[in-house]
């Protein structure tokens, strides 16, 4: 977008629309809009609170963690089924139905079975993120170009040099991709269970705030939330970019 | 080769199963059932009409958010595509959507439109929107471009690129746009029941827990996932078969 | 089509010009792509835009077609100055163009489609001119069931149909094998022969621009300029067989790669 022949920075409209928060809020329309100064007030002292400073590290905690075992089980698994035949047609329908299967569902079976925690949220978390990054990592070995490995054979790689200096390396790209779409849907993943569960971290910010009509508090906690979420995926869809310099010139 | 594939899928599923079977004989867990005791309470619920009144409530939500926001995601979508300013004004918002755990503004819009059908739409519409928005801009902007210029080369005008050449290159990706739309619309459908206001599957799922009937809520959960998963791959056939050979065929290969 | 025959006389001099682009320029941003480039084609003749990579030989196709706008100078089409794309030419693209969800015969009636013809007349046409390229039989088949070669007797076929006296070829058969693309050259000069169209051609090969053409231009890159003109006349009747091995044409194609030699990195 140009104006005057200057091009606008990409995400600039998003200044626009706050303003035009700002004025609807201002003009008291509805309730449930506040204007955006007052929400960005409320933010800090929001911030500073110890209500926020444990939902927010609550929701970490279990976002890490979940990621942490997603990526763990994930990449390993997928590049397994990428070089094994058999291994790869017992697994590949139950990746693809989880894949596309209305997680949310599971939740209450992960509420009875490990109680309304951490753990639930932790799992939750790992089983929105995991089956693309299986599924990427998988893809990402499968389409390895035959004549690189054909290459490092010919000049006598061992399956195991084969394997760290060619798989891995030849199949980044698509891990790393796979990684970064597990990433969000891990952020919405422990939202969700947290919402579900909601005595822990900001489900219980967010019933508390409901409850209480703290219209500016709520717009405010998912300001920071949204925020960090599409920080999040920025920062891997820069690092993809780093690596998808080769990606494309296979 | 054929019948190999269908053994292993086959032998995957009974491993699975038997396992599940397995964990619940032992049991796991005093809230982990057998298999073939969520089997039969999924056959009880079917006989008995139960499944299916729970499913026309449970649809209700998701068919109508899928409708309005393949309307208006589309149309938007189109717009963003083809007009720089739109592009700018809106992407944006549908980008940070795309990537914020948009789940979070349930409890606002409860508060906004009480716990009716209008609150579980308006889940299934902002889950559902972005890809579908976000898949039809980058397909018309990524129209290729030797396709437009042909068009220009044999003097189309504006209207004519857009039907004839834009809308059917991009139809591919808006429908798979869709396609992942209504995925997102399931996981939005019911956490809108199970969240907002217990009915249709979400009210089975969560009666069968507070009385501890664990293979009906076993069997519901089982019906939904299988539901949502032959579908989405009814509508991934549909797109193959519409689509064939509309991916190959560009430049030499 | 009432054009006055002048395929009989090959000597250019007195040669009707079709074509005509004067002092045309064209930058993009710093870039300069073209720097007043002045060229004339004969009508009913070939005459292939020949240079290496990068010197702005499609550019001037695109310009002539009315795609891209001349930063400076005009193009004039039978005495017609170009302001856009118009149905006096045809263009017939490097990567096809064709349209994957079209059949053979729609994508060969596009062009006829796009300009409000009735199906069933369009249809007439398209299957004629499907036939002329050899492709009689494979009216329903899709692009990505044919190989490359008669992806782009489709293309060939697609401009030809639309019956204009100019047709502007962007390196058509770069994308094809290299016997496929033999035997396209030998059609190519039948339908000089049989046509009385004006054909330009971009291409990077030197022996295929030899061969085909009656005029070549040689262009040189940073910025583009016109450095030679080339009109082979010797061995154009002597029958496709024997081309390649007249003197003549060995001698031009050697010339021509003395010229281009140094801007090869």
């Amino acid at each position: 977008m140009k104006l005057f022949g200057y091009r606008l920075p990409g995400m600039s409209s998003l200044i626009v629309w706050g303003l035009l928060w700002e004025l609807v809020g201002q003009t008291g329309l509805t309730f449930f809009v506040p204007p955006l100064s007052e929400v960005l007030v409320t933010l800090f002292e929001v911030i500073g609170t110890p209500a926020f400073q444990k939902a927010l590290s609550e929701t970490a905690i279990a976002f890490f963690s979940g990621v942490f075992f997603a990526i763990v089980i994930g990449i390993p698994t997928g590049i397994l089924m990428g070089k094994s035949r058999l291994l790869d047609e017992l697994l590949l329908p139950w990746v693809n139905i989880f894949l596309s299967a209305p997680l949310t569902a599971l939740v209450p079976v992960l509420m009875v079975l490990f109680g309304f925690g951490m753990k639930s949220i932790i799992i939750t978390t790992t089983l929105f993120a995991i089956w693309i990054i299986i599924l990427n990592s998988r893809a990402g070995v499968m389409q390895i170009n035959r004549s690189l490995i054909e290459m490092a054979r010919s000049f006598g790689a061992s399956p195991m040099d084969a394997f760290f200096k060619i798989y891995v390396w030849a199949a980044l790209p698509e891990i790393l991709g796979g990684v970064r779409i597990g990433i969000i849907r891990a952020v919405k993943g422990v939202i969700i269970g947290q919402l579900l569960i909601s005595i822990v971290g900001f489900g219980a910010l967010f019933e508390l705030y409901s409850a209480n009509f703290l219209m500016a508090h709520f717009w405010a906690v998912l300001i920071v939330l949204f925020a960090m979420a599409f920080m999040i995926s920025e920062i891997f869809a820069y690092l993809e970019r780093r690596v998808s310099y080769y990606a494309a010139k296979r | 080769m054929l019948t190999r594939s269908l053994f292993l899928k086959l032998l995957s599923a009974v491993i699975v199963f038997g396992a599940w079977q397995i964990a619940g004989m032992i049991p796991v867990s005093y809230a982990f059932p057998t298999f073939m005791e969520s089997m039969d309470a999924l056959a009880r619920m079917t006989f008995d009409g139960s499944l299916f009144v729970a499913y026309g409530e449970t649809l209700k939500p998701l068919v109508v958010g899928i409708a309005i926001s393949a309307v208006l995601g589309i149309s938007i979508g189109l717009w963003i595509g083809l007009s720089q300013l739109f592009d700018w004004a809106f992407s944006p918002i549908f980008i940070v959507m795309q990537a914020a755990p948009l789940a979070a503004l349930i409890p606002l819009l409860v508060m906004a439109y009480g716990i009716g059908l209008t609150s579980k739409v308006f889940v299934v519409c902002i889950m559902a929107m972005p890809v579908i928005v976000l898949n039809t801009s980058g397909a018309v902007r990524n129209t290729p471009e030797s396709f437009k210029e042909m068009g220009a080369s044999f003097m189309a005008d504006r209207r004519q690129i857009i039907l004839k050449i834009i809308l059917p290159a991009a139809s591919p990706i808006i429908f798979s746009g869709l396609r992942l739309g209504v995925s997102a619309g399931f996981i939005g459908a019911i956490l809108s029941e199970l969240k907002i206001t217990p009915t249709g599957v979400g009210d089975i799922i969560t009666y069968s827990r507070s009385i501890a009937d664990y293979p009906s809520m076993y069997a519901a959960i089982f019906s939904i996932i299988v539901l949502a998963v032959l579908f989405l791959n009814l509508l991934e056939m549909l797109e193959n078969y519409l689509f064939e050979g509309n991916n190959r065929g560009y430049a030499s290969d | 089509m009432a054009m006055p025959q002048t395929k009989d006389a090959p000597e250019t001099a007195t040669t009707e010009i079709a074509v005509s682009a004067r002092n045309i320029s064209k930058n993009y941003g710093d870039v300069e792509a073209l720097r007043d480039l002045t060229l004339e084609f004969p009508r009913g003749q070939l005459t292939s835009l020949l240079g290496p990579s990068g010197c702005g030989k499609t550019t001037l196709l695109k310009i002539i077609a009315g795609l891209l706008e001349p930063t400076a100078g005009e193009v004039e089409v039978n005495g017609k100055t170009v302001t856009g794309p118009g149905p006096d030419r045809a263009f017939v693209f490097q990567d096809f163009a064709l349209l994957p969800w079209a059949s053979v015969l729609r994508n060969v009636a596009f062009g006829l489609e796009l300009r409000g013809v009735a199906k069933s007349e369009r249809e007439d046409k398209a299957a004629k001119y499907i036939a002329d390229v050899g492709l009689a039989g494979f009216e329903a088949s899709f692009p990505h069931e044919l190989s490359g070669g008669m992806r782009q007797r489709v293309g060939l076929a697609r401009a030809l149909s639309v019956d204009a006296q100019v047709l502007l070829m962007d390196e058509p058969f770069s994308a094809v094998d290299e016997q496929t693309r033999r035997k396209f050259q030998e059609d190519l000069l039948a339908l000089v022969q049989n046509e009385n169209k004006t054909f330009l051609f971009v291409t990077h090969s030197i022996e295929e621009a030899v061969y085909v053409s009656d005029q070549i231009a040689i262009l040189l890159p940073r910025p583009s300029r016109v450095s030679e003109i080339i009109r082979p006349s010797g061995f154009r009747d002597k029958g496709v067989d024997n081309i390649r091995r007249d003197p003549e044409y060995l001698d031009i194609v050697d010339q021509i790669w003395a010229s281009l030699r140094n801007y090869v990195e």
